[in-house]
């Protein structure tokens, strides 16, 4: 795929983008240095101390070695990434560069004409603009803030400022350094006391392209007894120009307040999906992360809340779906840093192909956080014998009055179950599907209802063995 | 009782066909089973079994425990453990041998297992749209479809709720039971096999699921019924029992038998342990 190419880009051709100022073009050179880091600042017009932000997580990044477990990560090339591009740019390239695969993908999910040529990286939808500003302005009379993180941060830069970075400093790891250096787009979400926000924040908002950049920050703050849904990504494939995300998300539900973040991600199956997301939630605060894998080369992820006052509660629902050539090594965190919290992991994962699918879960209780309740659940399921499942369960318990519980299952989908669905005259495939869309139901059923459809959706493609 | 509604169900009884099993096929049998020898694990378990059921018939199959009946459902339906090493199977003048186990669905074969398997986390009622699809040329809307469910739900007493019940799963013995025979009322297949679907069903639960067969009616429906239940035969007069004993037919007959075998069991026919054989 080649990149950006500068020429490539009339201006004339611009169709789309949130601002009426138009910049001029600018895509960053391959590679990452101060210089680079400085004209993104400039560019994007940020406040010194952002400058200053990432300057100092370049320095981190730069000091932070590569994280020594999970998935073979060698074969990221650093300089060979443009860590800027900026949205509007991406349009250039062609339709006919798109692979096959993913343009047959799309038939068969049926993607919108418009939709698809996003997804690919082609163009932008620009209709949906119109429906997202009736919205918002429903949502603004509310005194909500949905902002992509950049306008988020011109617009509200005390509030971003007093937040950003503090759920996850930009020394946090590598990744999170490289993202705190580099970041653009993502969303940045704020909700009043006491406001609940009744429609998911996605849908208007999906087809959005400062969203949907390799190194998003999304900062999203809860006030005390408010409720927030905010639904990421989408189920058909996004062809990533660039073979590296990697995205941050900061999380405060406050007192009362609950905040449910669902993901689904199917990129293509090359690109490195590396993302750093925690939340803290206080007293009887609620976080729940729905996060589903499908696509990528390899996905490390593992969702984190933070339980800092007593009546917290975190959950984190996962599914991770490997195939051939794929690592999924996601899972989650829960740290218990207050009595009577408690927590429940459910992860669910399905390799074919030789795909290898990992749960890396870490319950941490802290001293003296008495009566913390913690239940964690992972079911593998294999679809063939080449392929791989590993759980790596750590629990840091430092408290004895604890309620603990962990349970892992790995499982073959059943010979007795593939013939029982086939004697009522469902071919191999659909029997197949169906096992494994069985297996994900407990979490598909979370998800809303148009991701839930495609994603059973997508997961008969995958076992009809036409894409993926 | 379950028999004579099942009889209902088929409408006329063709009077003509042979009341003891043929080695030939007969040119009107919708299943025709001859000389089939299959092994489970290299241990042959049937041994040249043969068995036609003409288009419309019920026939039932009874045999002590390990006879092979439920070797024999599954070697009709394709079971892939079960590896058939000699003889035939037509149905409808198709060999079934040759296809696999969903397209002898398609083709109009239904077995009621004996223990049905479970599938967390696939609701019966979008399995069962999904199985109806496969066998028909165009979709089934949503609509019509939850209409048919329901109907036939109600035929079988069974609780709409089972309709969102995840398939099998944590069902009672009876349930499985109900389950399965509302799976042929809305399939509608031209031959069902039922394995033992009356054990597990209390009394009342007998006469409802006999009943809504009966309400099933079609003069193309044929049946083989298994059964260790003199109880159930009782109530019916199937056109034709059958003995298997070590994985053959050893005797075939009208309702009598059944009676016989009640008085007499299995020992008139000598040893019936498969090591005894031969
Ligand atoms: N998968 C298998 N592996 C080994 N042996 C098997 C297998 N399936 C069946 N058998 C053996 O085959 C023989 C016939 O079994 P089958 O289930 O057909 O009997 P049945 O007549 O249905 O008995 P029942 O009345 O108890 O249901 C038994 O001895 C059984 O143990
Ligand atoms: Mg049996």
């Amino acid at each position: 795929m080649s990149k950006t190419d500068i020429s490539d880009v009339g201006l004339d051709n611009y169709k789309f983008g949130f601002h009426d100022d138009i910049k001029p073009v600018y895509t960053s050179p391959k590679g990452l240095s101060e210089d680079v880091v400085r004209e993104i600042s400039r560019q994007k017009d940020e406040p010194a101390w952002m400058l200053e932000f990432r300057l100092e997580a370049l320095q981190q990044f730069k000091q932070k070695s590569m994280p020594t477990w999970g998935a073979d990560l060698s074969r990221i090339d650093f300089d060979d990434i443009h860590y800027y591009i900026r949205p509007q740019d991406r349009q250039a390239r062609s339709w006919d560069d798109v692979p096959e695969d993913i343009k047959s993908t799309f038939d068969k999910l049926g993607i919108p004409e418009a939709e698809r040529k996003f997804l690919a990286g082609v163009g932008a939808q620009y209709d949906s603009e119109v429906v997202y500003h009736s919205v918002r302005e429903d949502l603004e009379k509310l005194g909500v803030i949905f902002l992509d993180m950049d306008s988020g941060l011109r617009e509200h830069e005390e509030l971003v400022r007093e937040h950003f970075g503090t759920i996850i400093p930009n020394g946090d790891n590598k990744f999170a350094a490289l993202n705190s250096a580099v970041w653009s787009g993502g969303s940045f979400v704020y909700i009043p006391s006491g406001v609940k926000v009744d429609i998911p924040l996605q849908a208007y908002f999906r087809i959005n392209a400062e969203n949907m950049g390799q190194f998003e920050r999304t900062l999203i703050i809860v006030e005390p007894d408010a409720y927030v849904h905010y639904v990421e990504g989408c189920t058909a494939p996004v062809y990533a120009s660039d073979s590296l995300h990697s995205a941050v998300v900061e999380i405060i539900v406050k007192e009362r307040g609950r905040c449910r973040y669902t993901t689904i991600q199917n990129w293509s199956t090359d690109v490195f999906n590396l993302v750093t997301k925690r939340a803290v939630a206080y007293r009887d605060a609620t976080m729940e992360w729905v996060d589903g894998n499908l696509g990528s080369k390899v996905t490390m992820k593992y969702p984190a809340v933070y339980l800092m006052e007593p009546g917290a509660h975190g959950e984190v629902l996962s599914i991770a779906f490997a195939g051939s050539d794929q690592h999924q090594d996601a899972g989650a965190k829960m740290v218990h840093a207050a009595p009577d919290t408690s927590s429940l992991i459910t992860s669910k994962s399905i390799s074919r192909h030789g795909g290898r699918t990992a749960y890396r879960g870490h319950v941490q209780v802290l001293p003296d956080a008495e009566r913390c309740r913690s239940n964690v659940e992972c079911d593998a399921l294999l679809i063939d014998d080449k392929s791989r499942s590993d759980t790596y369960p750590y629990m840091d318990i430092e408290e004895s009055d604890v309620a603990i519980q962990h349970e892992a299952t790995v499982s073959k989908v059943g010979d007795e179950q593939l013939y029982y669905l086939m004697s009522r005259g469902l071919s191999e495939e659909q029997a197949m599907a169906m096992v494994v869309s069985g297996f994900i139901e407990p979490i598909v059923k979370e998800l809303p209802m148009e991701y839930a459809v495609e994603m059973n959706r997508l997961i008969e493609l995958q076992m009809e063995g036409s894409i993926g | 009782m379950f028999f004579t509604i099942v009889r209902q169900i088929i409408g006329s009884i063709n009077e003509e066909s042979p009341a003891t099993p043929m080695t030939v096929a007969n040119s009107q049998a919708t299943l025709a089973i001859e000389n089939l020898h299959v092994s489970v694990n290299e241990t042959e378990i049937l041994r040249g079994l043969d068995l036609n059921i003409p288009k419309g018939e019920v026939h039932a199959l009874m045999g002590p425990n390990g006879s092979g009946k439920s070797t024999l459902a599954n070697a009709l339906m394709g079971h892939p453990a079960f590896e058939v090493t000699a003889g035939s199977v037509h149905f409808k003048g198709q060999d079934v041998l040759a296809l696999p186990t969903d397209e002898r669905s398609r083709l109009g074969m239904f077995l009621a297992f004996q223990y049905p398997a479970e599938i967390p986390g696939v609701r019966v009622a979008s399995f069962l749209r999904m199985a109806l699809n496969a066998r028909r040329t165009d979709e089934i809307s949503a609509m019509d479809f939850r209409r048919l469910l329901m109907e036939k739900m109600d035929l079988l007493k069974m609780d709409p709720k089972f309709a969102n019940r995840y398939l099998n799963e944590g069902f009672s013995g009876g349930e499985k039971k109900r389950n399965e025979v509302l799976q042929l009322a809305v399939l509608q297949p031209e031959i069902a096999i039922l394995d033992e679907t009356d054990s597990g069903l209390d009394i009342d639960a007998l006469r409802i699921v006999s009943d809504g067969v009966n309400q099933l009616r079609s003069t193309d429906l044929g049946v083989l019924v298994i059964t260790h239940y003199q109880r159930l035969l009782n109530y019916i007069v199937p056109d034709h029992v059958h003995v298997i004993i070590n994985g053959r037919v050893v005797d075939s007959g009208d309702s009598g038998l059944a009676k016989r075998l009640e008085a007499e069991g299995y020992e008139q026919y000598g040893d019936t342990t498969s090591e005894g054989t031969d």
